[in-house]
């Protein structure tokens, strides 16, 4: 238990981290040694090239729009503080925890959730996915199974299919919509983080 | 009225049953008479004799009933089980009640009672070797192959823990719980021994997958937990048999032999057993899946060898006294996905229809013969106390088996299974055939008390089928156990889930961890370099991809609503009228086109239609001439070639709308599907669902827009081509889109018919009925054409025609790859016409 909590100890801001994330003291800790194994040269935070050099990150061919969700806009790290913020996306909702109406949307709500998914396909940030974006998630996933004719129209209907208010690309809002029957907690949460 | 019917079935039921009854007698008389044949005087006797070889004159008709018997007697109780089904599912307020299980084993009693009174014993019942051998495997098969296999493999460790814990457990405990009542004395006596008890524990463990499945599919509970039974139920199958032999086999060894050498060696031989049969199948369908690969010419029977090898692997693996319904289950399991990528569609289709005619026919078999078997009065040993106390405990033992291991399991899932779908868990422990098929073979020399346990286990079935089945629909929802969300298959959806997986996988390694994710996302890897390579054919392994196997059947759906849509309208000539008349046909028409052409180019030129179209539309505008805008002039002017025009084009459609190709062939199915048609068809679809989607977007009135497309399609055919060379056409236009600058005038006329019908019906009349309306109406505008808004809900499948090359805009599969948003041009297209088609609506109406 001592290792634990001095661990705990050369954390900032744990207490508030804990609270923020709804992460307990032990999942902390794991992230944190696992924070520290990737910033290979102790600088305390976080570059791209550091996910980068994830051996089995390679394969995942929608690789670079996760790693750039780590970094917000203009900056090129990313501490530990933040890092945790967006793991607590990944943390399935726990239903026993009493729900205290006046603390604000936990992190691992189902919008945030949705939110995450969301800018992974909103590259330019603004609100809306485009035809384009989702072509180009399509072309990195589907690779080459499929002819570029085909994509398209599978983009295109795509699109058309969440399309409410006809502007050609697909809102949050609209996004949202079109996931209302899916079980995002399911779908989007990493069971050790429970 | 629907009683009447119900009544006069039943009538008929009853008369096709005595056939076989009366056989039954017969066949009784038969075998009592032996090989005497002589002193008989029954109509069937007479005939036999015939049959005697000495004929003094050559016979015409011979009554051969004995070389027929069996088959008969097998084909006509099918019939009758069939029937029953029949009965049983003419009233669905009584099937909404009483699920249809237990609804044939009520008439299963009925036909034994009538076999009863008629032979005075049972003639006929469910023997374990026709039901192991003929009866079962189909089910199993179809069941196994129909699978939801993505959510089978992500609750197997679930499925698992509960098929082989879980019936361990209640083989264990039912049989030691019932012997320690009947030492206690609750039971009497009886000659059971210990090991007896235990061997019938493992009999009554087998939770049957058939009556689970009849009557959860009539509960709609959610997927989780409906996995969770009907895959437990599979599987439990397989290890209660396996238990089974190993009980029988200590009962046979008896006990003073066993010894902690044998029971390690009953422990070893449960677990080669079990995990020997699924390997076999495993292997069985990776044989299956290899030969689908090269089974493209022989399509006709492609189905049939998945069905055969299933079945071989049954039977190997009972060959090889390995446990043969889990090897068949895995097989079925395993080979779903490559045999459905490679087998042709229609095979497919082939294969689960016949599957489900022979589970269902054969599910339907079992249990009527359930009910028949009953009515025998050598099988009945009542004892209350052992029937009574059977019941409890398979019931007790089961649901705390079952919270047992949930709790166990909700320790490292990520969704609990919640209180409710527990409780509906070990309430869904119907016990069905496949434990009175365990109970029938057991042997009366080991076990003395045979009889006494096959009605005990019969009881326990009906109790379970029945009572059970009957509570569980009112108990699920008086329990609000979560049902089955109904979601429709959407692109976004499997998208989504696509990148999700993804999200979490890079997440996971990010973390360091190797979770659920890790496990998929390897499998997945190594199932796309090897697994693939090896099962599937190349085409397939092209579209494995379950995001455009999304895509394409979404596409066949709206491809068929299209048909439907078109039959309602009550013709389905809108297929037909296309942009394909070939090359004659315009020849001949370009010559008269030469003539009232040139003003149509004229208005449309005009128009920017998009940015692939500006530069063409502008070299025609040198071309030619600007004319008249008079409509109507040229509606009158056309009309002869109007009629000329269908004519040909009656000529030039595909061949096989006439029914000049023959309607049988020994080796292929019916060939009406010419691939270009196919083609056309879906293009068709594409565009109409395309077109539907923007004219509900624009809210665009149909009538305005057709008013005006046939003009735009007249000018853009020939342009969009020289405009844009390297555009492909991947679905076989290629000869028509690439014809020579010299055609594209033609094609033009190929147009024009049609627009200079159409351009005042504005959607309503269907070009097959053109002739006919021109003939009767030719000059006056008909009451119709001056409404324009009565077209507003016109279908897509009938504004169609019309509007062939604003769709072709939108039409994603023929969009070349440079092109900007399709649908934002076809906007700016619309928006920029809307002004322009105001006059031109105009003197239409005039």
């Amino acid at each position: 238990m001592g290792s634990t909590s001095s661990t705990l100890l050369k954390i900032p801001n744990v207490e508030e981290l804990v609270q923020e994330t709804g992460f307990s003291p032990a999942h902390i800790i794991r992230l944190y040694d696992r924070f520290k194994v990737l910033d290979k040269e102790g600088r305390g935070h976080l570059c791209p090239k550091d996910f980068g050099a994830i051996k089995e990150l390679a394969m995942n061919p929608i690789r670079d729009r996760i790693i750039s969700a780590f970094f917000s806009p203009g900056k090129e790290t990313v501490d530990f503080y933040t890092f945790v913020k967006i793991m607590a996306h990944f943390r399935p909702v726990d239903k026993d925890r009493p729900k205290d109406p006046n603390s604000p949307e936990p992190i691992n709500s189902r919008s945030n959730k949705l939110k995450f998914a969301f800018q992974l396909y909103d590259q330019d940030k603004d609100g809306k996915i485009s035809r384009d974006e989702l072509l180009k998630v399509l072309r990195d996933m589907l690779g080459m199974q499929v002819t570029e004719e085909q994509l398209e129209s599978i983009a295109d209907r795509t699109i058309q299919e969440a399309d409410l208010d006809r502007d050609d690309a697909i809102s949050f809002e609209e996004f949202r919509k079109s996931l209302e029957k899916v079980n995002i907690d399911h779908k989007m949460s990493i069971r050790f983080l429970r | 009225m629907a009683l009447l019917r119900q009544c006069a079935l039943l009538l008929a039921l009853l008369i096709v049953f005595s056939t076989p009854c009366k056989v039954a007698a017969l066949e009784v008389d038969i075998a009592e008479v032996g090989s005497n044949y002589s002193s008989k005087s029954t109509a069937t006797e007479t005939s036999t004799n015939v049959t005697t070889p000495t004929i003094t004159t050559l016979p015409i008709v011979i009554w051969k009933w004995h070389h027929v018997e069996t088959p008969y007697l097998v084909a006509l109780w099918i019939l009758t089980c069939w029937l029953c089904k029949l009965v049983c599912e003419l009233n669905h307020s009584i099937t909404s009640v009483i699920p249809e299980s237990g609804l044939l084993i009520m008439m299963g009693f009925i036909l034994g009672g009538i076999v009863w009174g008629a032979d005075q014993a049972q003639t006929f019942k469910l023997l374990p070797v026709n039901f192991f051998y003929y009866l079962l495997p189909q089910i199993v098969l179809d069941a196994s192959y129909c699978m939801p296999n993505k959510l089978f493999f992500s609750n197997l460790g679930a499925i698992l823990v509960h098929a082989v814990i879980g019936t361990c457990w209640n083989a264990g405990t039912v049989g030691v719980a019932l012997w320690a009542c009947y030492e206690w004395g609750a039971m009497g006596n009886l000659n059971i021994g210990p090991l007896q008890f235990l061997l019938f524990g493992a009999l009554m463990s087998a939770v049957d997958p058939v009556a689970v499945i009849a009557v959860f599919e009539e509960v709609h509970v959610n997927e989780v937990l409906y996995i969770l039974v009907f895959g437990e139920s599979l599987l439990n199958d397989g290890v209660t048999v396996v238990l089974y032999n190993v009980f029988d086999a200590f009962v046979s060894l008896g006990g003073p032999k066993i010894n902690a050498e044998e029971i390690i060696k009953g422990i070893i031989s449960f677990f080669v057993v079990a995990f020997g049969g699924s390997f076999l199948g495993v292997v069985f369908a990776i044989l299956i899946s290899m030969l689908t690969r090269v089974t493209k010419n022989v399509q006709v029977i492609e189905a049939g060898f998945i069905i055969v090898l299933g079945y071989l692997s049954y039977l190997t693996a009972e060959m090889l006294s390995l446990s043969a319904i889990l090897s068949i289950t895995f097989c079925g399991v395993c080979c779903q996905k490559y045999i459905n990528a490679n087998m042709d569609e229609k095979s497919v289709t082939t294969l689960r229809y016949t599957l489900k005619v022979m589970a269902n026919g054969s599910e339907t078999m079992i249990f009527v013969f359930l009910g028949v078997s009953a009515i025998d009065r050598n099988i009945w040993v009542w004892n209350t106390g052992f029937i009574l106390l059977t019941i409890l405990f398979i019931i007790v033992f089961r649901f705390m088996g079952v919270f047992f291991l949930n709790w166990l399991l909700n320790k490292t899932r990520l969704i609990p299974i919640d209180i409710t779908d527990q409780i509906v868990m070990s309430y869904g422990g119907l016990r069905g055939a496949v434990a009175y098929g365990l109970a029938a073979i057991l042997d009366e020399k080991k076990i003395p008390e045979k009889n006494l346990m096959l009605g005990t286990t019969l009881i326990v079935v009906y109790f379970t089928v029945v009572l059970q089945g009957i509570t569980m629909k009112p108990f699920v929802q008086w329990l609000k156990v979560k049902k089955a969300t109904i979601s429709d298959l959407t692109l976004n959806g499997k998208i989504n889930n696509r990148t999700f997986e993804h999200t979490l996988t890079a997440m996971e390694d990010i973390c360091g961890r190797m979770g659920d994710n890790w496990w998929t996302r390897h499998w997945k890897h190594f199932e796309e370099k090897y697994v693939c390579w090896l099962l599937m054919n190349s085409d397939a392994r092209k579209h494995n991809d379950n995001i455009f196997g999304a895509f394409h059947k979404l596409n066949l759906e709206d491809a068929k609503n299209y048909v439907t849509a078109g039959e309602k309208k009550g013709s389905l000539a809108f297929i037909r009228n296309d942009d394909n008349a070939s090359v004659d046909f315009k020849k001949k028409l370009a010559l008269d086109y030469a003539n009232f052409m040139p003003d149509m180019m004229s208005d449309m030129s005009e128009y920017d239609f998009g940015i692939d179209n500006v530069p063409v539309v502008s070299g025609m505008k040198n071309q030619i001439p600007s004319v008249s805008l008079d409509i109507h002039e040229q509606d009158r002017k056309s009309m002869p070639d109007d009629l000329n025009a269908h004519h040909l084009l009656e000529q030039h459609l595909y061949k096989s709308r006439r029914f000049n190709r023959p309607t049988y062939s020994r080796s292929h199915y019916k060939s009406s599907e010419n691939p270009d048609e196919m083609q056309e068809i879906f293009q068709r679809t594409m565009r109409s669902r395309l077109e539907s989607f923007k004219s509900a977007k624009m809210g665009v009135n149909p009538a305005k827009k057709l008013s005006k497309h046939p003009k735009k399609d007249s000018s853009h055919k020939p342009n969009g081509k020289p405009a844009d060379p390297n555009r492909t056409y991947p679905y076989g236009d290629e000869d028509f889109e690439y014809s020579a600058d010299s055609a594209s005038s033609s094609e033009i006329a190929g147009h024009f018919p049609r627009r200079s019908t159409n351009t005042p019906g504005a959607g309503v009349d269907n070009p097959a009925f053109i002739p006919e309306v021109d003939t009767s109406a030719p000059m006056r505008n008909p009451p119709w054409q001056t409404e324009p808004g009565n077209n507003t809900a016109v279908a897509p499948s009938q504004r169609l025609p019309w509007t062939p090359t604003n769709l072709r805009h939108l039409a994603p599969l023929r969009r070349s790859a440079r092109s900007a948003d399709s649908i934002a041009m076809a906007d700016a297209s619309v928006d920029e016409e809307a002004p322009e088609e105001k006059p031109g609506k105009h003197n239409t109406r005039l």
